[in-house]
């Protein structure tokens, strides 16, 4: 299914990053050329496969519900592009 | 004294037990190949002075005798491996001020044991790429190159370019879809993706996490096994992690290959596979058989789908992973142009991120969108049941599988046709994505040299948690080939 100039608006807006308008055309074709390749996954029927989502799908370990790093604010906060009082500053986003 | 930093560790470990140099000369000498070697832009961050400390502690432990695997031992590491106070950037302009307050458990296990760090080598960003082209701090250059700048692979470009021009004595890499094996092939030197959960993911820049796997990049087998005995290992901090033994892997260097049953996959041989790699794939079955083992055709029927498949499922899994450069709480953060935090976001990401990252992440975000998730992702899913199942059933029939690596020889920086249409350079994963896809191990190593005098390599495919028999038939693979690295 190709897609259109909207979807790849929509997608880039969902993916958070911005393509400039003289660009949109070219990704539009780019993107088909890529679906359309893996379109050739419909050649198998899967109806009565399982997904695999984990190659070792043994059931994911369950620990105590305990601190097991904490007390590191300066550690967290060391790499912040911006910070203040101990917490990580943004723009004003509210009003 | 002839150059040390041409010795494998293995030969280097010997030297320093024996006495006949000491870490520190070791650790310099290797420095100044570093800075010699800054042409071939393969390290993105070098510590050299961090390393000689770490050096001298190595002789200290020397002369008290409490050195340890790999004390004094010069490696370097991938930068998508986050290593503490030592900045890392996953070869991302949207990481490139980043300094992790921790260190991933692969590396951690490495210091444990004497390694010496000598910096943080190249990648294609967020390991996304079989060339190293993508990579925020330029390309790596091939040490195999002669008139024309090569590529080394990808995405452990730096990685294999560093120990095959002798900058490192062994690096760490990580592969998603061919990522040490792709490079090691290219570089004539050897490297290991070990089953999915062998190694711990702890610390690593995630990109497309059900495929992930660390592994070592070195000069030869045994020092692969070297490695990897320290790399390997149950972590609590990896969710993924396998509770299996770390067995000793040089304790299989020294088998026997008789009556071990090779598979070869006959649809890794299509219509217009190079001949030379068609003959040198023979060659290295013939070099089995003639130490008994027992060759045998096999079949993994849907091959085929292998890539399409990969390029579903790693792009919807990096969209998702990427997801937390937002530029808030670490990395770069652009100036917003408008008050909305979608801006900053928007803005941060847009020139934060390199083409190709940004190709797959919208890819990805489109195959998980309502809609679109089922006809393209759950899809994938269940061809990626059908992959492992091929696995499976051959491996009913046969102890390990032998295959080239790549298609092709390494080529040139800019290649036109690789960079025009981004499926061309997709398919020169055609031979390794469906072993991370199936999470089984497989090794690359060099079999021998093409017309144009670039190497080729084979790729030995193992059982789950069965690296044994890849360590054991790589060993006399290599001993046959007897392949001259540079």
């Amino acid at each position: 299914m190709a897609i259109d100039t909207e979807t790849v608006k929509r997608v880039a807006f969902l993916s958070r990053l911005r393509i400039d308008d003289d660009k949109i055309e070219a990704t539009k074709e780019e993107f088909n050329k890529i679906l359309a390749w893996i379109e050739e996954l419909n050649e198998i029927n899967t109806d009565n496969i399982e997904p695999l989502v984990a190659v070792n799908n043994t059931a994911l370990r369950m620990r105590k519900d305990e601190v097991t790093a904490g007390r590191c604010k300066e550690a967290v906060l060391q790499n912040a592009p911006a910070a203040e009082y101990d917490y990580f500053a943004v723009p004003k986003v509210v009003e | 004294m002839s150059d040390i930093t041409k010795l494998t560790i293995a030969q280097a470990l010997d030297g320093l037990k024996r006495k006949e140099f000491t870490a520190t000369e070791l650790t310099s000498a290797y420095i100044k190949n570093m800075e010699n070697g800054r042409h071939y832009n393969a390290y993105i961050t070098e510590c050299a002075d961090k390393a000689m400390i770490q050096a001298q502690n190595a002789d200290k432990r020397y002369s008290e005798g409490t050195n340890r695997a790999l004390e004094g031992i010069p490696l370097g590491i991938k930068d998508l491996f986050c290593t503490k106070d030592i900045r890392t950037t996953a070869a991302s302009h949207i990481l490139d001020n980043f300094v992790p307050p921790y260190e991933s458990t692969v590396t951690a296990n490495l210091l444990d044991d004497g390694a010496v760090f000598l910096g943080k080598l190249n990648l294609d960003e967020f390991a996304m790429g079989g060339s190293n082209e993508t990579s925020y701090f330029g390309p790596v250059i091939n040490p195999w190159s002669k008139d024309k700048n090569l590529v080394p692979g990808g995405s452990s470009g730096g990685s294999a370019a560093a120990v095959a021009a002798h900058l490192c004595a062994g690096a760490t890499g990580t592969d998603t879809g061919g990522s040490i094996r792709e490079p090691a092939a290219f570089c004539g030197i050897t490297g290991i993706k070990p089953t999915y959960g062998r190694c711990s993911r702890y610390g690593i820049v995630a990109f497309a996490s059900s495929l992930d796997q660390a592994g070592p990049i070195a000069q030869d087998v045994t020092d692969c096994a070297l490695l990897l005995n320290s790399m390997a290992g149950f972590d609590e901090k990896d969710s993924t992690s396998c509770k299996v033994e770390t067995p000793d892997f040089t304790s299989f260097l020294s088998g026997n290959v008789k009556g071990l049953v090779i598979g070869l996959p006959k649809e890794y041989r299509p219509e217009g596979l190079n001949d030379e790699v068609a003959k040198y794939w023979d060659k290295a079955a013939e070099m089995l058989k003639s130490r008994g083992a027992i060759v045998k055709e096999i079949s993994l029927p849907h091959t085929k789908y292998a890539l399409a498949t990969y390029y579903v499922l790693a792009p919807a899994e990096a969209s998702s992973n990427l997801a937390r450069y937002d530029g808030i709480r670490y990395g770069f953060r652009a100036v917003a142009d408008g008050e909305h935090l979608d801006e900053l976001y928007i803005k941060t990401r847009s020139l934060g991120f390199g083409k190709e990252v940004k190709r797959r992440i919208m890819i990805g975000t489109y195959v998980l969108s309502a809609g679109y998730y089922d006809a393209y992702y759950l899809k994938a899913q269940k061809m990626r049941r059908l992959i492992q199942n091929d696995f499976i059933e051959a491996f009913k029939e046969c102890d390990v599988i032998l295959t080239p690596t790549s298609p092709i020889t390494a080529f040139p920086i800019g290649d036109e046709s690789m960079l025009q249409n981004p499926i061309n350079m997709y398919l020169n994963d055609v031979f390794t994505v469906s072993v991370n896809l199936a999470g089984l191990p497989a090794m690359s190593l060099p079999i021998g040299l093409a017309e144009n005098g670039l190497p080729l390599a084979m790729q030995l495919i193992g059982k789950p948690f069965d690296e044994a028999t890849i360590f054991k038939v790589a060993s006399k693979l290599e001993a046959d080939a007897g392949f001259e690295r540079k």
